[in-house]
């Protein structure tokens, strides 16, 4: 056949290249399930780590959950911490190396239950990092058990027959906490289901890393995210159910920048 | 010749750390050693030495920061005691895992639970025997003195670093309260220079990337690095046993003890030799390592071990391991943050071997 002798840098030609791997991403297949969204965000960390061009100052600290293999998939010194303790160990780094580039990657377990603590004093004392918070309102990695962000009546494999408030409690807006603390400097939640919204997280993610150049507290991103094999959906439908019930009671948007509390919109009088 | 002060054991230690170019501490307050950490704060290292401090939320959090610094080549440490240990345990164990060099003290007071303030040696069993999850060991050095718990301080990282294992300062709250005369090194410069093939700094170009973990999913490769671990924990067993014998020359009986209890029956080998009776004092300095050795030679040539300890008997259960039946190993100890007296121990010395 004629194309046999045709290779491939000839095929994928640079002026029609639109999309191409990150050079901060390493060659190792993703232990993501289609259509979750952590790939999509370990993109988006090292294009900004890669664009701002601060790899060799960089180090990131995975969590416990199923990103504890992030530091297999990002190009970039890591150290991966006991579960919920990565704020901790992200302020030991911090604090001897000042001026390097120092972020954490969390799930909601790992963050919002038995992180809280670690979670709450590092923004409290304002440390110069970067929080990335994925909240897919399940435990993931141990198989679909119910999380401190699970809605309610949502099902998981400790809710079969759904979050029961008054039994369980309240799904825990953590991002809304941290955002009333003094030493948080940008707070903002966004996803990364569409291009539009994967572009957003991304202006976001380049501000928080950029922040920590200006010493002045902790940036933190969360990003909703789906969990199609833990939701027991297809990833067209877990994002439809993400859209029609995670945003609604975690509603995208900055929430604090530059140290100051967004104002809402005023809701339109009837 | 250094310095020489009077000062409290943890005052001594928190003086020390300084002077041995430690990069940063993370602790929490508990009774019996917060004066390490508000000795820390009123030196104001950070203008010293640029010596980091911080009081973390928790002692679990204290030992993750420690983790943190430790991965980046620094050299990191905590300080608690009893209860607070048992929430490191778990940071420890991870560090052990992920081959992370740092120092912890633990001033051990008396348990179980919120137990009592007063010193103890209860956490024996929990410092030498691995303490959290998984098959691990740390080096535990056992002051017996304020001079020791400033000189272990260096020692320590010297260890700490040359295993890239934690090593863990075994005191009690006599040897951290009670005050000495201590003489103090000099400055030593903190590091400036790091092993580049397996410290967090930042991926340079001209190396690979590096990874702190403790985590293998593949059970082979976990398998394989549990025995590079063994490994390391035998060339402690090798090299770092270390000890004091007092008139162990001619003893007859051997009484074994460490920290704060070798200092109590060091007066009852006196006052036991004032009525002719051969004893001698064998103060384990590492606790593990286990001064296993030097027991079994010494079984040979004394008619009878007694161990005394502030605890119902754990220490006890490696000197019968390594008298292995040869010799009689009769045990006395006090517990709840009581200590015996000098002449208390040579009755039991006298009941168990000489009125029989």
């Amino acid at each position: 056949m004629e194309n046999q002798s045709v290779s491939t840098d000839e095929i994928v030609r640079e002026e029609n290249l639109v999309y191409k791997k990150t050079s901060l991403m390493t060659s190792k297949a993703l232990s993501y399930c289609p259509g979750c969204g952590h790939g999509v965000v370990h993109r988006i960390i090292a294009e900004v780590i890669d664009e701002m061009g601060i790899q060799a100052d960089t180090i990131g600290v995975a969590p416990v959950g199923c990103s504890v293999l992030a530091y297999e998939f990002l190009d970039i010194d890591m150290q991966q911490a006991a579960h919920g303790r990565a704020p901790a160990v992200a302020t030991g780094i911090k604090r001897c190396w000042p001026d390097k580039f120092v972020f954490t990657y969390q799930g909601d377990g790992d963050l919002a239950a038995i992180g809280t603590a670690e979670t709450i004093h590092a923004c409290n004392r304002g440390e110069n990092i970067t929080i990335i918070f994925i909240n897919n309102g399940i435990y993931g990695m141990t198989g679909g058990q119910m999380a401190p962000t699970t809605l309610p009546g949502m099902r998981s494999s400790t809710t079969p027959y759904g979050r029961d408030i008054a039994l369980m409690g309240n799904p825990l807006k953590i991002t809304e906490v941290v955002a009333t603390l003094p030493g948080t400097y940008f707070v903002a939640r966004h996803s990364v289901h569409t291009p539009l919204n994967a572009r957003k997280t991304k202006k976001a993610m380049r501000m928080a890393f950029e922040n920590q150049k200006l010493k002045k507290g902790l940036s933190f991103i969360e990003i909703v995210s789906n969990c199609n094999s833990g939701w027991k959906m297809t990833p067209t439908q877990a994002n439809k159910w993400m859209e029609d019930n995670m945003f609604p009671y975690y509603p995208m948007g900055d929430i604090k920048v530059n140290g100051e509390m967004v104002k809402k919109k005023e809701e339109p009088k009837a | 010749m250094g310095q020489v002060k009077l000062m409290k054991g943890n005052e001594a230690f928190a003086e020390a750390v300084i002077r041995a170019g430690c990069d940063a501490y993370f602790g929490y307050p508990i009774t019996p050693q917060s004066e390490v950490l508000e000795y820390l704060a009123a030196q104001e290292p950070h203008k010293r030495t640029g010596m980091v401090l911080l009081q973390a939320e928790s002692e679990v959090a204290a030992i993750n920061m420690v983790y943190g610094a430790a991965g980046t080549g620094k050299r990191a440490l905590t300080s608690s005691s009893s209860p607070g240990i048992s929430l490191k345990q778990e940071g420890i164990s991870y560090m052990v895992g992920a081959e992370l060099p740092c120092l912890i003290l633990n001033v051990m007071r008396g348990g179980p639970g919120l137990g009592t303030i007063g010193p103890s040696q209860a956490d024996y069993f929990q410092a030498t025997k691995g303490g959290g999850h998984g098959d691990y060991k740390v080096i535990v050095l056992a002051p017996s003195s304020v001079q020791e718990m400033a000189d272990f301080a260096g020692l320590g990282f010297e260890l700490a670093f040359k295993y890239r294992n934690p090593v863990l300062i075994l005191s009690d709250g006599a040897i951290g309260q009670m005050m000495e005369k201590v003489e103090l090194s000099e400055q030593q410069p903190r590091t400036t220079s790091f092993d580049q093939s397996w410290v967090t700094t930042g991926k340079s170009p001209d190396r690979e990337r590096n990874i702190i973990t403790s985590l293998n999913l593949d059970p082979s490769k976990m398998e394989l690095h549990n025995r590079k671990l063994q490994a390391k924990f035998a060339g402690m067993q090798e090299n770092e046993v270390r000890y004091e014998r007092i008139d162990c020359d001619d003893a007859e009986y051997l009484i074994v003890a460490y920290g704060s209890c070798a200092r109590i029956c060091q007066k009852t080998v006196k006052l036991a030799r004032q009525k002719g009776i051969k004893v001698g004092l064998l103060r384990p300095i590492t606790l593990f390592p286990y001064p296993t050795k030097i027991i079994q030679e010494m079984t040979g040539k004394i008619k009878g071990i007694l161990t005394v300890e502030l605890s119902a008997g754990q220490m006890v259960e490696d000197v019968r391991l390594a008298a292995d039946g040869k010799v009689k190993v009769a045990f006395y100890g006090r517990m709840g943050g009581t200590t015996p007296a000098p002449n208390e121990v040579l009755g039991v010395l006298e009941q168990q071997f000489l009125n029989s």
